[in-house]
């Protein structure tokens, strides 16, 4: 499968001589991973396991230097070629914006993601109202390949841009009874037509224990392809979390709340037998109504086996020991 | 007359094969999406569902409007539905389950919109059979009766069609609101 190239980057841009010699690095680390783990300090998502980084930016920093980066070659830490851009911004579950996946790529023009404001509060001691760039100041930017696994059995591989959920955590300071982080996402029927439909309770509504919001590879994103975030995938800042299906990477986060109760998230609301809180990725745990053994990598015909925790079973499969996987779905 | 028929029939023929030629000409230009199986295997669904409720709605429209000329049209219609649900069939079993047995059954036992679909289409199959001249001449009086399964094969593909959404369920009730319709004129029509 050939990785298509972003089409508004004109060719001459693509790989200048310095990336080209950046890339060359990153392949030999990607190889070093593949070749037993070979782990470097720089390699933040490599020493996790899991996602890696490639060449970090700086928070302030909207665009990485990823965003002149030649993809083409580039592979995720198991070997998996990467989703074109074109499909990953084309095909997406965004109910705000129409419930067919070519819906949001169709209806997002309508959204607004400057300027933006983020709502930090809840148990902390450092609440908040942050404009963008200040709310992802703490973060330390960097490209992370991760697969993304939807609850409908599909997945791609996407190289995000963005910083560990953690760094802005940290800032905020939950109190020791905060257990639980709850995000929401812009509600406004205005920008998001979607809206005006009562599919789901609006405004979307997801969650993370506290311990899964700081794990290392849980991230805020605000790029893809080491570009901003098309409106479609959640401009201007969404949430990603690798092990997870995909309905909790809420997009065009407004707030985030620290609580002591478990958040109800929008989906578990819509139907609690078909969809969790945890909603970790499992294929010994069938959805009611589809099974979740295997799944479709979007560009591959045949079905191949959905895996553990989406792949990433050693770095995070310790948050959940002891919990029944099947009663904690 | 005769015409008038034969322009009908030609209708029909360019509505019913519209579809696959427009799916075929997407997938030739690369037309059809991030997801090509799953877009198809959709597109055929919906192309079948429709070609279901437009057969049913045959009869009324011509008791409504006294148009008799279109009551052969049942017969070309009919078969073009069961044309898409088995092309939609085999679509699922060959090219997205890839023949793997223990899947489709595993899904047709476990999954009770895959079970309403199949049944759908086990039940057409003698109505695909016996829609020949023959066949009625043969069947008298219980022609009719065996052809009233396409009630009961349509409304399993709507609940088929119902059981699978996750949340948006407009479609599947519109859907279900023209079977409603076209199901209360029968039991009019029956009645007076
Ligand atoms: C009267 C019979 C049937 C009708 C009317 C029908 C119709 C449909 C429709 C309308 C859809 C949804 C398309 C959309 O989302 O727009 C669909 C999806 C589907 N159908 Fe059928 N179908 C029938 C029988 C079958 C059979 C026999 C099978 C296979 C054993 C099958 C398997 C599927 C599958 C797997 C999907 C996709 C579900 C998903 O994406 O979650 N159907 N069908």
């Amino acid at each position: 499968m050939l990785i298509r190239k972003p089409d508004d980057i004109p060719s001459s841009e693509i790989t200048p001589e310095r990336v080209y010699i950046n890339r060359r690095e990153f392949i030999g680390k990607t190889a070093g991973i593949a070749l037993g783990g070979a782990t470097g300090g720089a390699l933040i998502g490599g020493a996790v396991g899991g996602g890696f980084m490639v060449g970090p930016g700086t928070a302030a920093a909207q665009t990485s230097p990823g965003g002149q980066r030649d993809w083409s070659g580039v592979v995720s830490e198991m070997g998996e070629e990467l989703t074109p851009y074109e499909d990953v911004t084309s095909y997406n579950n965004f109910y705000e914006f129409g419930t067919q996946k070519d819906d949001p790529f169709k209806n997002a023009h309508t959204l607004q993601p400057r300027p933006w404001t983020i709502e930090v509060g809840g148990m902390c001691a450092n609440p908040g109202v942050y404009g963008l760039e200040d709310f992802i100041k703490p973060g330390t930017m960097e490209d992370r390949i991760y697969r993304m696994r939807c609850v409908e059995a599909w997945s791609m591989v996407i190289p995000w841009y963005g910083f560990a959920l953690k760094d802005v955590i940290d800032r905020a300071a939950p109190l020791g009874s905060a257990r639980y982080v709850e995000f929401k996402t812009l509600h406004d029927p205005v920008q998001m037509p979607g809206q005006r439909s009562r599919v789901l309770y609006w405004p979307y509504v997801e969650g993370l224990r506290l311990d899964e919001a700081r794990h290392p590879l849980t991230i805020l994103a605000t790029g893809v392809y080491g570009r901003d975030l098309p409106n479609q995938n959640g401009a201007p800042i969404r949430l990603v979390v690798p092990w997870k299906y995909g309905f909790k990477g809420i997009k065009s986060i407004v707030s985030m709340t620290f609580m002591e109760q478990e958040p109800y998230n929008s989906w578990k609301r819509a139907a609690a037998s078909e969809y969790g809180f945890y909603a970790n990725v499992n294929p010994a745990v069938n959805h009611p109504r589809w099974s979740q053994a295997r799944e479709r990598r979007l560009g591959e015909f045949r079905r191949r086996e959905t895996l553990l925790f989406n792949g990433y079973v050693d770095q995070v499969a310790s948050l959940y020991a002891g919990m029944d996987l099947r009663v904690y779905y | 007359m005769k015409r008038r028929r034969l322009l009908l029939k030609g209708l029909v023929w360019v509505l019913g094969l519209a579809p696959l030629v427009w799916l075929l000409w997407r997938g030739f230009t690369d037309r059809l999406g991030a997801n090509p199986i799953e877009e198809v295997l959709h597109r055929l669904g919906d192309t079948a569902l429709i070609a279901l409720l437009v057969t049913l709605s045959i009869t009324p429209i011509r008791r409504l409007t006294g148009w008799n000329s279109l009551a052969p049209l049942r017969r070309p219609v009919g078969l073009f539905a069961f044309f898409y649900l088995t092309m939609h069939f085999l679509w699922y079993s060959v090219v997205d389950q890839t023949l793997d047995l223990a899947f489709i059954i595993e899904d047709i036992v476990e999954r009770p919109y895959i079970l309403a679909g199949v049944t759908a289409w086990l039940l057409l199959i003698p109505l695909a059979v016996t829609s020949t001249k023959g066949w009625i001449r043969r069947l008298k009086k219980n022609w009719k009766r065996l052809h009233r399964l396409v009630y009961v094969a349509t409304s399993l593909g709507v609940l088929h069609f119902y059981w699978q959404v996750k949340a948006d369920t407009y479609w599947p009730l519109v859907a279900t609101t023209v079977l409603v319709v076209l199901m209360l004129l029968r039991f009019r029509w029956r009645r007076a």
